[in-house]
């Protein structure tokens, strides 16, 4: 443990590097400049302090470390952070892939450069604080705060039908947060507390519960997104810029995932239990008509825009299994997602940069060109695949074997979806990587530069790292999740001896 | 013969003095006197301030009974004092640029601003009565105020004619009223219902549905809505911030008092009034507002809405939810300030322009102006972490509380689609292509849209003294 308040110091430490940008002046360009590498350093320097978090985590406990608690609106209302198996990682994710992300803008954003990585710094403030918040409202602050800084990302910065997009993104986000947000106020009323540890161990009423985990699946199943309610997200990955897109599927994403394992199952394990068969037909439908839509995408970001929502509906089903694999799997998967989803949208990137089209017909035959940029894109499209030895493997894994102990089909259906994920992954790297290189435009085009290789390098590694060995991410989690599942044990034994003494 | 205790209606006392002193030397000096006045008349706000803030905040009555002063007026009357002074400052550079250099027009807004103080300390329905007609008759004359221009006299006579019906239905309400308890005082009023639960009585309870409809047109409220988009968008910008703000504070002031004190033990009788008003207000607000052209006429659908919300305090009838209204309304104004200093920097070199299309690259031209109007067009849609949300949560928190439940879905779904329209105004300032670029802003306007920029933003660093002051305030109402 550590006596200085570290996650309050991750979480704002991006704020200061805000700063520093607005207090650089000066010509357009050399303004740029400074604050690119502001914004550079600033996140590095986040994601160095973020690994103490790490090195001093205590992988024996369940219970939330590094724990700040001051008072803030009154009436158990406070400022109360800390992180614990589950949340620990997203925050070592989202500081991993900030500097990746400043990196990748580094050429491709050239108006409005100072806003553009202040918009970052912010986003990067409000997703620290989402996991590591432990207070509802506190919560739903940097839940609800991060919608300003992305719609304007997507909005300023993004492609053809931005507007459009930006306001989607917006408004869906929205509509699913705000019946959330009434959940949240009837909960403090009933409990007196919006206090995230307190009300885990309080037992809502049951009939109650199945409301108040629709309310808040109204929220997470927007961000996640599930089927039917993920519209918004093709939409908002075509018209991102390139890092846009990899915040966007690197961690937007894992906070709905995150708001199942930190509300719906801890606080609602009722509400959770009796709507598991819906979490579960909504994910095999997702996983399997996404991956067949991905099939007939013409634009690269837009396939893997799909492929994300199909590996959330893995994730999903992992979850609601409340085993010990499943949730496990889950949450490794979501990490692992991250980091293979954000590379492929930089390999996307990179070609976009070059050509500045996503449609796949334009390409073809880039090996012959660009062999470095073919073996990255190769390792990260066997990633996704989940092939043994990358990252995807261990998650998809283990959440099938948690599956497959608690409902077969389920599990069935979802294998099948792995065989399509493998389908349209190989199919897109067969047109765009392989093949004859007759377009003229692609017969000039650079492979990887410096700077790319950079940046693709510690995604590489920790592909392969989480593939291979998996340990570290796994003992991280063994306590909180363990803690997570007899929680949920001896709810509904306690909710079905009430049942028999009821009879 | 004992006088009454004249010390506890001090700061209207002085008002009604600095309001005639004023407009003596207006008298004597003429036009060229207008900034002297102005100023004067922002110092005597300060002045009436302090002399709010001394004068107690422990319970009193004075003028057998007809005037009361209390934690809830003192913090009421600061907001009006504070919005009436930004509205002044505000007007100044505005009426000099578009020749309106007048040295009635400060003047005016004292008076008014004298109305709303009587009005929140009305202890009686007569007391009430004067302080809407003072705040009323000022109002009327300043949207008028413009008298060469058909728009404004048109807005201030529809103003006129709508408003004086609005009047005569709450006298009539307030006749009915006394005619069926034999009483016009507020504490006696109140004792008439305590103990067991009374029937109010269907002459009572009508004249009460007048009072509501009087009241809702004060404050904008659906159906009593109608003159406000005209008014807004007709009259003078300042005279629009001014409108936005003041009156409607001590309008939804005096509606939490009578509905509270005296007929607070009826809620069952009138809340559903009171839940109906509010929903239509935030439904109408939300969808009128979407296809506005002119900024002042969305800023006019917007504040219905926002009255709306502010109902949904007043419909939960208790004391969280008149802490809520406080605080909301706290925030509404410093919000509307902010926005209005915004909207009054949209000039060309040839004058005013009201369009939101004009607005189009402002980020490009005006960084900091374009973000601070960012940043208040966020928080009047009520998103986190600005203050605008912790308006709306502290009135939804009560609503539920209440049991209203439905009330507060329906709240937060339109609050969604009024993002729209706000998110609409970002998009033009942000992501569309620069239109034509707006002269500087003066001095006095960036000020004011930076401090109240910075409040908006850093509420959510600070918000003790706003939550405690409300608190206190709304205690008093229940004794």
């Amino acid at each position: 443990m550590l006596d200085w308040p570290i996650l309050s110091t991750v979480t704002f430490l991006p704020l200061i590097g805000v700063v520093l940008i607005l207090l650089t002046s000066g010509k357009e360009e050399s303004a740029a400049r400074n604050a690119r590498w502001v914004a550079l350093w600033t996140t590095l320097f986040t994601f160095v302090i973020s690994l103490f978090i790490w090195i001093n985590f205590d992988n024996n406990t369940a219970a939330f470390q590094f724990v700040e608690k001051s008072s803030w609106l009154g009436n158990n209302i406070n400022y109360h952070m800390g992180v614990d198996g589950i949340s620990m990682l997203f925050i070592i994710l989202t500081t991993f892939l900030m500097p990746l992300c400043i990196l990748a803008s580094w050429e491709a954003i050239n108006v409005r450069v100072r806003e553009y990585m202040i918009a970052f710094l912010v986003m990067e403030t409000l997703m620290i604080g989402v996991f590591c918040a432990l207070d509802m409202v506190l919560f739903y602050l940097f839940f609800e705060a991060g919608l300003i800084p992305m719609f304007l990302i997507i909005g300023i910065w993004g492609g053809g039908r931005r507007v459009y997009a930006s306001f989607k993104f917006f408004l869906y986000t929205l509509i699913g947060s705000v019946l959330m947000l009434v959940a949240m106020i009837t909960m403090y009323f009933i409990a007196g507390t919006t206090d995230i540890p307190t009300l885990i161990g309080f037992n809502f009423d049951p009939h109650l519960q199945l409301w108040l985990w629709l309310a808040f699946f109204a929220s997470f199943a927007v961000k996640v997104p599930m089927w039917p309610v993920h519209t918004w997200l093709p939409d908002a990955h075509v018209q991102a810029p390139t890092a846009g897109s990899v915040i966007l599927a690197g961690v937007l994403l894992k906070m709905g995932g995150y708001g199942f394992l930190r509300f719906s199952i801890p606080m609602f394990p009722e509400g959770s239990e009796y709507f598991t068969p819906l979490v579960f037909a909504l994910s095999v439908i997702a996983i399997i008509y996404t991956s067949l839509v991905a099939l007939v995408q013409k634009d690269m970001k837009k396939l893997i825009a799909y492929s994300s929502v199909a590996h959330m509906g893995f994730i999903t089903i992992g979850i609601f299994t409340f085993t010990q694999q499943g949730l496990e799997g889950g949450i490794l998967q979501m990490i692992s997602h991250g980091i293979v989803s954000g590379a492929l949208f930089l390999c996307v990137g990179v070609v976009y940069d070059r050509l500045h089209t996503r449609e796949i017909s334009r390409y073809g035959g880039l090996v012959n060109r660009m062999p470095r940029y073919a073996l990255i894109f190769l390792i990260f499209t066997m990633a996704t695949i989940g092939l043994p030895g990358t990252s995807g493997f261990v998650g998809e894994f283990l959440i099938l074997v948690g599956a497959y102990q608690v409902n077969t089909t389920v599990a069935f259906f979802a294998t099948i979806g792995v065989i399509l994920g493998a389908a349209y992954s190989l199919w897109l790297y067969r047109r765009v990587v392989f093949g004859e290189l007759v377009k003229d435009d692609l017969k000039n085009i650079m492979d990887v530069g410096r700077r790319e290789i950079l940046i693709f390098t510690p995604l590489v590694l920790v592909a392969f790292w989480i593939g291979i060995y998996p340990e570290p991410f796994l003992d991280v989690m063994h306590a909180s999740v363990i803690n997570l599942m007899d929680q949920h044990e001896t709810a509904m034994q306690a909710s079905k001896s009430i049942l028999n003494a009821a009879k | 013969m004992v006088l009454p205790d004249f010390s506890i209606a001090l700061p209207e006392i002085f008002l009604a003095c600095v309001a005639m002193a004023l407009l003596m030397v207006g008298a004597y000096r003429g036009n060229k006197a207008t900034s002297l006045i102005s100023w004067l008349s922002v110092l005597s706000f300060i002045i009436a301030g302090l002399l709010v803030q001394f004068d107690g905040y422990t319970t009193v009555t004075t003028f057998d009974g007809l005037y009361r002063d209390d934690a809830y007026g003192v913090f009421m009357k600061t907001l009006c004092l504070g919005a009436s002074a930004f509205a002044i400052i505000m007007s100044i550079d505005f009426n000099k640029r578009e020749k309106l250099v007048r040295f009635e027009f400060p003047i005016l807004i004292v008076i008014a601003t004298l109305g709303m103080m009587v009005m929140i300390s009305a202890n009686d329905l007569m007391t009430m009565y004067m302080g809407i007609e003072l705040m009323s008759l000022s109002l009327y004359v300043t949207a008028a105020f413009k008298r060469d221009s058909v728009r404004s006299t048109e807005a201030g006579l529809k103003y006129f004619v709508l408003g004086a019906l609005s009047s005569g239905m709450l006298l009539y309400g307030v006749s009915l009223i006394y005619g069926f308890t034999g009483t016009t005082n507020f504490d006696v009023l109140a004792g008439l219902f305590t103990g067991e639960k009374e029937e109010a009585g269907l002459g009572l309870l009508i004249g009460m549905v007048f009072m509501i409809a009087g009241l809702a047109f004060k404050v904008s409220a659906v159906p009593f809505h109608m003159w406000s988009p005209d008014v807004y968008e007709g009259v003078p910008t300042p005279v629009t911030a001014f409108f936005a703000a003041a009156p409607k504070v001590a309008a939804i002031a005096l509606f939490l008092r009578v509905f509270v004190t005296p007929f607070g033990e009826l809620v069952d009788q009138w809340q559903q009034i009171i839940v109906f008003v509010s929903i239509a207000s935030m439904i109408l607000g939300a969808f009128a507002a979407i296809n506005q052209k002119n900024i002042k006429r969305l800023m006019a659908y917007s504040s219905i809405g926002h009255i709306g919300y502010a109902l949904v305090g007043l419909a939960a009838g208790t004391e969280e939810g008149v802490r809520g209204v406080l605080i909301y309304m706290s925030i509404y104004v410093v919000m509307n300030i902010g926005t209005f200093a915004c909207i009054l920097s949209m000039r060309h070199r040839d004058g005013m322009v009201e369009d939101i299309s004009e607005l189009a690259g402002l980020s490009k031209s005006q960084p900091w102006m374009a973000f601070f109007f960012l940043i208040f067009m966020f928080s009047l849609a009520g998103i986190p972490p600005l203050a605008g949300f912790f308006g709306k949560f502290y009135i939804f928190i009560a609503a539920v509380n209440a049991g209203l439940i439905p009330l507060a879905v329906i709240g937060l779904v339109t609050s969604v689609v009024g993002a729209y329209y706000y998110l609409r105004i970002v998009k033009i300032i942000y992501f569309d292509d620069p239109a034509e670029g707006f002269e500087p802003t003066t001095r006095t306007q960036s000020v004011i849209m930076t401090a109240s920029g910075l409040f908006i933003a850093f509420f959510v660093i600070f918000p003790g003294p706003l939550l405690d002051g409300a608190q206190a305030a709304a205690a008093v109402l229940f004794p």
